[in-house]
């Protein structure tokens, strides 16, 4: 488990490994409290929907999977996409509800940030994964978790960047996408170092 | 004649979504370890994104505006499952190497954004017009760095052996480094910084920076 | 009285305001309607293609196997794991291993598997065994071959992985599966000892990792371990080496 965990963190980062979430990950990191804001909202979200998509796909989609229905020869596994886009919108949409009816300060802070998240690749992504990957219920809350925190982690620390960077005098063309590009890749580098790191 | 075809041309160098625009690069870079990977996922999105823009400029006009979305989403998601169960059906080595990269061509920003921003506004011709458009400035840009990435890590391109590898008695030895995803930040950043300096237009202005609201 | 045009209803049904509930409800229903036959249409139609790719990409890990090894065609053998005897008919059923058993990492393992023998005048030359396990990141599934002594290995090979490409995922190359050949599983006692190391392998029971790719190079050891131990083949190998010649 904690190496599940550490995984999805570090050398197995959603954004820095496998690209995912770049949009965003590149528009919102020019300011750090808005990625702080994001990285946040993006924890929230990952370990909410990747256990739910897990559970979707146990008991409805899969191979098999309504058996308990009596229908044992129903492999729905085909709707998995627009299954788990439909749990990721709706869930973004109750959170909004939620947080703006009982956490009104959190929900300002966070709210504007939600919205984006519904067409984040790295919400998709991290679903996706627990399926192929056939997660079991606690596995995928804690690959929700680490996936989101290690997205999170990347946003905050290219924020950080970048607002020093912007700062310094570099070629013309490079300015802002460019710099952030390599600035990631630097990053990409240093996580994936932990590759090899063990617990126990 | 150049007036009607500026949704197919422009895209392609002076308005393209990934150098310019910043759009749908989640996907592009993590499918660049070889040429035939880029390829094919450049035609799933072409696929995709010229249907989406069609489909959506033609029923335009009775899209309500609170279910705006989610119906851009579903006829999107539904194209994208439809592209990856042929892709199973008839390719199918090539759709285990894309894994879950045709399915998020679904959350791609390229997509939903040129349906927002054009579709929703412009005639059906002219939608599947810079729905290619789109695509084929995301594909020129997926193919190039496929094309650099293959040929430093492995020394081939597409498959076909172009520089001799040491190990098969060549002098070659393959960049490690190229095959890992950092190479593909770098490139990019390098990609960046050519067509802005060959289009200083499009440079970006520091102090602007902060106060500019980013891509969807 | 039945005045009900279905054409003029569409007419007035484009004409009303956007806004209009009747209308929201309405193109989402269509929408939904069309969009869910487009994709039930092609998965339907194209299932029993995409059935017989999965089938076709062990069989073809399989045929080329047997044509390095230069050898005819095997007889598939439905075995019982935990017995090793012969099994009529696969029950499709599984059952959980303990953490301290599951060295492949698999959680749960089938009843009956199938395996693929080569006999010649009454006499096993190769036995060929599907094995699976976990790797770095992703789930190795491949076949491996033992020579008539039931101890020496023919050959392994992949047919299925995710592993990061140019690193772990070069376990899927010839030139590393071919380094398995001749390399002993058990030593005199009949311990299995087979397993992958860092660096440079020294004697029968050990195989070169691939540099960069420890994690996935400990899988494969682990993964073959554990299918010819007491959970995975070893009853079944053990009965026919007491069975000696038949």
């Amino acid at each position: 488990m904690s190496e599940l965990l550490l995984r999805a963190i570090f050398s197995e980062n959603l954004a820095l490994a496998y690209f995912l979430g770049m949009c965003t990950f590149l528009a919102v990191s020019r300011n750090f409290e808005t990625a702080l804001g994001l990285g946040l909202a993006v924890i929230a979200v990952e370990t909410i929907t990747v256990p739910i998509n897990n559970l979707l796909f146990t008991w409805v989609l899969a191979d098999g999977a309504l058996a308990w229905t009596g229908l044992e020869d129903v492999d729905l596994s085909f709707l998995t996409l627009i299954a788990s886009i439909g749990v990721i919108a709706a869930t973004v949409q109750i959170l909004e509800m939620v947080l703006d009816r009982f956490f009104p300060a959190l929900y300002r802070a966070l709210g504007i940030f939600l919205p984006l998240i519904t067409v984040n690749c790295a919400i998709l992504g991290a679903s996706l994964f627990m399926v192929e990957r056939h997660y079991d219920f606690s596995e995928s809350v804690v690959y929700g978790f680490g996936s989101g925190l290690g997205w999170a982690l990347a946003i905050w620390a290219l924020a950080a960047l970048r607002e020093r960077v912007d700062e310094s005098l570099v070629p013309k063309g490079l300015r802002g996408l460019g710099l952030a590009f390599i600035l990631t890749g630097l990053m990409s580098m240093g996580f994936a170092i932990f590759s090899d790191l063990q617990i126990g | 004649m150049s007036q009607q075809n500026q949704p197919l041309i422009e895209p392609i160098v002076a308005a393209n979504p990934v150098t310019l625009h910043v759009l749908g690069i989640c996907s592009a870079l993590a499918v660049t370890t070889s040429m035939s990977t880029a390829l094919v996922m450049s035609a799933a999105l072409i696929f995709v994104l010229t249907f989406s823009n069609a489909i959506i400029s033609l029923i335009r006009h009775h899209i309500p505006k609170s279910i705006r979305l989610i119906v851009q989403i579903t006829i999107i998601a539904s194209l994208v499952i439809v592209v990856d169960q042929i892709l199973q059906a008839y390719l199918f080595d090539m759709s285990k190497r894309l894994s879950v990269f045709v399915g998020l061509i679904v959350t791609n920003c390229i997509v939903l954004g040129r349906a927002e921003a054009f579709a929703m506004k412009n005639k059906p011709g002219s939608s599947l017009l810079d729905g290619i458009g789109n695509g084929l400035g995301y594909a020129w840009i997926l193919l190039l760095i496929g094309g650099v990435r293959e040929l430093f890590s492995a020394g081939t391109l597409m498959g076909f052996s172009i520089l001799p590898l040491l190990e098969d008695g060549g002098w070659f030895t393959p960049l490690q480094v190229m095959a890992l995803p950092p190479s593909a930040f770098f490139l990019l950043a390098m990609l960046v910084w050519a067509v802005r300096s060959l289009r200083p237009e499009q440079q970006e202005n520091v102090s602007t920076i902060e106060n500019e609201e980013g891509a969807p | 009285m039945n005045n009900f045009n279905p054409l003029k209803f569409w007419h007035s049904f484009l004409a009303m305001p956007n806004a209009n509930p009747v209308k929201t409800i309405g193109v989402a229903f269509l929408v939904a309607l069309v969009c869910s036959f487009m994709v039930s249409f092609t998965a339907v139609t194209l299932k029993p293609l995409q059935d017989a790719n999965r089938l076709g990409e062990s069989v073809a890990s399989l045929t080329d196997m047997l044509d390095v090894l230069g050898v005819g065609i095997p007889e598939p053998r439905l075995v019982e794991l935990s017995s090793g005897a012969y099994a009529k008919r696969d029950p499709g059923t599984q059952v959980e291993l303990l953490p301290d058993q599951d060295l492949a990492g698999l959680g749960k393992i089938e009843t009956v598997s199938t395996v693929y023998e080569l006999s010649e005048g009454g006499r096993i030359k190769l036995v060929i065994l599907p094995v699976r396990g976990a790797g770095y990141k992703s789930t190795l599934k491949g076949y491996l071959a033992l020579k008539e002594d039931l101890n020496t290995i023919a050959a392994l090979t992949f047919h299925q992985q995710d592993e990061t490409p140019g690193m772990g995922a070069r376990i899927m190359e010839k030139p590393w599966q071919a380094l398995w050949a001749g390399k002993q599983a058990a030593d005199e006692n009949g311990v299995i000892r087979i397993e992958v190391v860092k660096g440079a392998s020294e004697g029968v029971h050990e195989v070169d990792g691939i540099s960069g790719a420890t994690r996935t190079g400990s899988g494969v050891g682990d993964l073959v371990q554990f299918w010819l131990g007491p959970q995975g083949y070893g009853p079944y190998l053990a009965r026919l080496k007491a069975e000696g010649v038949r």
